[in-house]
């Protein structure tokens, strides 16, 4: 007896080119609504204007130069924060004490929405870099530490167990069950440190800074050129995509033992 | 059909433990368990001991603190009252134990390898001989087609396969075994059963099976411990009189005459842990 085997939905080329197809078609329609003066070309500029606009920007270099700067400002700040959040977020995990000693102070941090901080950050460290730098760390910090920390919470007694009769030290304790054991919760923490990372990043050149995608966003907005502002957004929009896509194939690498389900959380 | 227990498999590499005067003793163990509704006891006066190669099996209604009993063993909980001793294992008090666990005990993040030589890297055995003591249990156990699969990618039973040899890997002198085939269905179990036994029989160690299965303590046990139910008490103590290797069924009916009477000593203890009354 032969069964035709049934086709997944997940994987059939049908979705991904479905996907695009979606895309294509919008673009299609807005360029149609252009072109016949459905809508007006000086407040929404069609398709074809937006990728002329980008092609140039990307090759005239200012486009490129903004997005240089833009991600040195987020790959900073995810070092910075999402290092202190891991390191903090195991400490907490691992610890009670220390956990029932700084969940207060987290707690009433947390929610401050990091971008209001940035006048503070400007009083102590100047105009510089300094003070974004610290807002993008301060926004990844905490979904990484609460990611984290949920994370070796969720570590199976029976692990600990193990390793312990099996004579495992403190510090064999943390290198092989709770750094490996929380790392499905790190990465999916990262993820969420690295797209707030962005978005706090594009925010503080909004409001502060000459350079970048946000300062661009904000340029073509004062001027008016609406056309260099979609296109920043299409920058800004394409980075997401890559980062998510690149941190997906990161977390594949660094833990293999992770089934498909369990990498997408 | 014999459960073999003979030089089936070949003798282990590592020499066999010739700790002939090891003995575990229990004395008067008793745990409380402090819970929202109150004190909890979970074991009360649990005395025995067990000594040199045997296997000793304990047997109980669920929840009488069998679990208990053995994390108390392993040195992972301390018992409120009573101590727990060693002899013959030299000047550190516990010696060192393996332990194996009704399901989901080993470790998802590392690959099948890693897992079976845990216990000697924790002890800081070069890697190029944790390769070769760990191939050779997996040999074994039938797992050296599986030396760098993660557990998610094997069956259950296979991990439990795992579980036990990383015990026999890490070569301790004590094996305690909670429940290790209770996930496990019927056919399965019978033959990891028998697996255990030819494995234990070349490494000689003293194994201490909690299970709620009769049957299993009495085929694979020296001497099958009785607890109560909660708190669990020693309610009797029956030696298995049959040699190994065991048969099904040459002995069925010794086997069925202890059981049986096993089931007369626990009975009312599991109808009244579930409220039905006889």
């Amino acid at each position: 007896m032969t069964a035709k085997p049934l086709q997944v939905p997940g994987d059939s080329a049908f979705y991904r080119w479905g996907a695009l197809g979606i895309v294509v078609i919008i673009a299609a329609l807005w360029e149609l609504a252009v072109r016949t003066h459905v809508a007006s070309g000086m407040f929404v500029p069609a398709p074809s204007e937006i990728f002329r606009e980008l092609a140039q920007g990307l090759w005239g270099g200012s486009l490129l130069t903004a997005l240089g700067t833009t991600a040195l400002r987020v790959v900073s700040g995810l070092l910075i924060g999402g290092l202190a959040g891991a390191l903090f977020g195991l400490l907490m995990g691992a610890s009670r004490r220390l956990s029932r000693l700084l969940n207060p102070l987290i707690a009433a941090v947390h929610p401050i929405p990091k971008l209001s901080l940035l006048p503070l950050f400007m009083v102590f460290f100047g105009l510089g870099e300094t003070p974004k730098v610290i807002v993008v760390s301060a926004a990844a910090f905490f979904p990484m530490l609460l990611s984290t920390m949920a994370g070796v919470r969720h570590i199976a007694a029976v692990h600990f167990d193990a390793a312990r009769t099996y004579g495992a030290s403190r510090r064999q304790l943390i290198t092989s069950v709770v750094i490996p054991g929380s790392v499905p919760m790190m990465l999916s923490g990262l993820r969420l440190a690295a797209n707030i990372a962005f978005l706090s990043a594009i925010a503080v050149e909004m409001v502060a800074a000459k350079n970048g995608l946000g300062a661009e966003v904000w340029l073509a907005w004062q001027v008016l050129r609406l056309d260099e502002l979609f296109a920043t957004l299409v920058v800004i929009a394409a980075v997401g995509v890559v980062v998510n896509f690149a941190l997906r194939r990161l977390s594949r690498r660094i833990a293999p033992w992770l089934t498909a389900r369990e990498l997408t959380i | 059909m014999p459960l073999r227990s003979t030089g089936v498999m070949p003798s282990p590499s590592q020499p066999t433990q010739s700790d002939l005067t090891l003995r575990l003793q229990c004395d008067d163990v008793g745990c409380i368990y402090e819970s929202r509704s109150g004190a909890v006891r979970a074991l009360q006066n649990v005395s025995f001991t067990a000594q040199g190669q045997e296997i000793v099996s304990i047997v109980g209604p669920s929840g009488c603190g069998k679990s208990t009993l053995l994390r108390i063993v392993a040195g992972l909980q301390a018992p409120t009252s009573g101590r727990v001793s060693f002899e013959g294992n030299g000047p550190d008090d516990r010696p060192r134990c393996g332990l194996v666990f009704q399901e989901a005990g080993v470790f998802p993040w590392m690959t099948v390898l890693d897992n079976l030589a845990f216990g000697l890297a924790m002890r800081g055995v070069a890697r190029a001989e944790r390769v070769d003591r760990a191939m050779d249990v997996a040999v074994r156990l039938g797992l050296n087609g599986f030396l760098y699969h993660y557990p998610r990618e094997l069956s259950v039973g296979m991990r439990q396969r795992v579980d036990i040899g990383r015990a026999f890997v890490a070569d301790a002198p004590i094996l305690l075994m909670d429940e290790p085939f209770g996930a496990l269905d019927a056919q399965t179990r019978r033959v990891l059963q028998e697996e255990l036994l030819s494995i234990w029989h070349a490494s000689q160690k003293l194994v201490l099976f909690i299970t709620h299965d009769i049957d299993e303590a009495v085929l694979l046990a020296d001497r099958v411990i009785v607890l109560s139910g909660r708190p669990g008490m020693v309610r009797d103590e029956i030696t298995v009189p049959l040699r190994r290797p065991r048969d099904l069924a040459r002995d069925r009916s010794r086997i069925h005459e202890l059981t049986s009477h096993i089931w007369q000593l626990l009975e009312a203890d599991v109808r009244r842990e579930l409220s039905i009354p006889r």
